[in-house]
């Protein structure tokens, strides 16, 4: 935070936190990504819409390493993916992830959820993560589960309790892939305003949604993905009201439709 | 319940033999001193079928696991040492790996070896080919999300698998490892060939100097019967203890 608002000050905050050089990704004979390239500013927040199979999620899957990019060059917060176990450890510990299925740890309570990765990976002591998760379950407004089990949750508090878990490991960069997609309506806005309130505190995002409020109230930039390729990237006032490209109006139209 | 059932079983067996004039229960009669140190003798086995089956269930669960992991690596001589391993073991009868590891390991080693750890070596690494594929698909069937979450906090492969993947996977198996162990306490009897004094074992001595094979093998068919019972309620036990850990 501190180290923010000081490079801020410095306008140092130009600096890219995520670069992307011309990624290529197939799976067998299917070329999921086609010479991707994406810079992304610290601080600055990222809505990456299009249709299903566009390769919204391969894009930020690649980001952590979770896929592996056949082509091309990535580089978060300095250090090189290469996937060898140190780079992607260096990497992932400035990265933070919430999935579309929330992917939760079943057998364990909330509060063991949060300080599984402090305590193990961060080597807090317990008691200081236990401190840590209660700040962010706090932070995501629901500290009365913390002993509870996921299962006891409604989808939007276990998203958020997703959400928090992520924090805990006090990441540079947040991804989320379709955080609202698996929730129910009423559910969708407690997620997201946990997720605008994070935008406001100055962290990094990429965020796959196909929420355009939230992208509109939020977003730096706007990328519209179609076949593996980055088709346009501008700022969300001229991406919502003048999109350069056929493909993206017709997406638009669609999805705004409704 | 079960115990019920049980005491029933045993009081019919008795009334049977109350009707034929062939059997001679004095030799395990508890109320008298003969009939007591005989079943005294016959229950001394127990210490040893016990101590022979956990022992052999616990190290044939660590090799059943080494064994499990390499099937889920990416690298294809990894996932065919598994295959070979659980082909080979599989293969080879208890009762000929018993005798083989008695008799024959010592040979090509040099080292001598005790009946007890003759018979560990046996039933842990025959029972290890069954635990890896135990452990394979239950550590199959838990969802690639959990590993992608794991990643994500960046958890080392042992605290993954430590923390979150084999903690839910036995979850998932315990029933099949609840087997494993009825069946390690069942096949332990084969180990009274070379001499081990388990249950079996003393049943058998015991016949050859009583003569009274009907009676004295009863007996030991109710004590594995007892035994297994008992095991497969603590096993079920646990299954519903860690099932409610999971609800709260
Ligand atoms: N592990 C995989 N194996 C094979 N094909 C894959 C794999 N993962 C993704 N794909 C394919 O790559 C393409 C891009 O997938 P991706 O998940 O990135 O799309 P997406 O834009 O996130 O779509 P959605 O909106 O449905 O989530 C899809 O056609 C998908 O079928
Ligand atoms: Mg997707």
């Amino acid at each position: 935070m501190v180290k923010t608002s000081f490079c801020a000050m410095l306008n140092l905050s130009a600096k890219a936190m995520i670069k992307v050089e011309n990624i290529s990704k197939t799976f067998g004979d299917f070329h999921a990504l086609k010479n991707v390239s994406l810079e992304v500013l610290t601080g600055e927040k990222v809505v990456v819409c299009g249709p299903s199979g566009s390769g919204k999620s391969t894009l930020i899957r690649c980001i952590n390493g979770l896929e592996r990019h056949d082509e091309g060059l990535i580089e978060v917060a300095d250090n090189r993916l290469t996937h060898t176990s140190s780079s992607l450890r260096a990497v992932r510990s400035s990265v933070g992830m919430v999935f579309q299925q929330f992917n939760l740890f079943p057998h364990l309570t909330v509060k063991q959820n949060l300080t599984l990765g402090p305590v193990r990976t961060r080597k807090l002591s317990q008691p200081d993560a236990d401190k840590l998760a209660m700040a962010y379950l706090e932070r995501v407004r629901i500290p009365e589960q913390a002993d509870k089990f996921p299962r006891q949750l409604s989808g939007g508090q276990q998203q958020r309790v997703a959400i928090a878990r992520s924090l805990c490991m006090e990441p540079q960069i947040m991804l989320f892939d379709e955080p609202t997609s698996a929730l129910d309506p009423e559910m969708i806005n407690e997620v997201l305003d946990v997720m605008s309130e994070l935008a406001g505190s100055g962290m990094t995002m990429i965020c796959v949604t196909h929420e355009m409020g939230f992208a509109k109230r939020v977003a730096d930039t706007m990328v519209f993905m179609d076949h593996g390729e980055i088709v346009e990237k501008a700022p969300p006032e001229q991406f919502f009201s003048n999109p350069g490209t056929e493909r993206c109006r017709d997406f638009l139209s669609k999805i705004l439709a409704h | 319940m079960t115990f019920c059932r049980l005491a029933g079983l045993c009081c019919l067996t008795l009334l049977l033999t109350g009707c034929s004039g062939n059997w001679g229960w004095y030799v395990v009669d508890p109320t008298v001193p003969a009939g007591w140190n005989n079943l005294k003798f016959l229950l001394s086995g127990l210490y040893y079928t016990l101590l022979l089956s956990f022992t052999a269930i616990v190290i044939s669960i660590v090799i059943g696991l080494a064994v499990a992991l390499p099937a889920l690596s990416a690298n294809r001589a990894l996932r065919r040492f598994n295959r070979v391993y659980v082909e080979l073991v599989r293969a080879v009868p208890i009762l000929v790996l018993i005798l083989w590891v008695y008799y024959g390991l010592p040979q090509m080693t040099g080292l001598s070896i005790t009946v007890f750890w003759a018979g560990v070596i046996a039933l842990a690494l025959s029972d290890s080919a069954f635990e890896a594929e135990i452990f394979r698909a239950g550590i199959q069937s838990i969802d690639k999300g959990q590993y992608e979450a794991a990643h994500s906090i960046s958890l080392s492969y042992t605290d993954m698998m430590m923390y979150v993947i084999l903690p839910q996977a036995v979850r998932r198996i315990l029933p099949a490892l609840g087997n494993q162990l009825v069946y390690m306490l069942k096949m332990s009897s084969l180990v009274s060939v070379i001499g081990m004094q388990e249950l079996t074992r003393k049943a058998n001595e015991l016949v050859v100097v009583e003569y009274r094979p009907l009676e004295i093998y009863t007996v030991l068919v109710l004590e594995y019967l007892v035994l297994i019972l008992i095991v497969s309620a603590g096993v079920r036990w646990l299954e519903r203890k860690l099932q409610s850990d999971q609800r709260g």
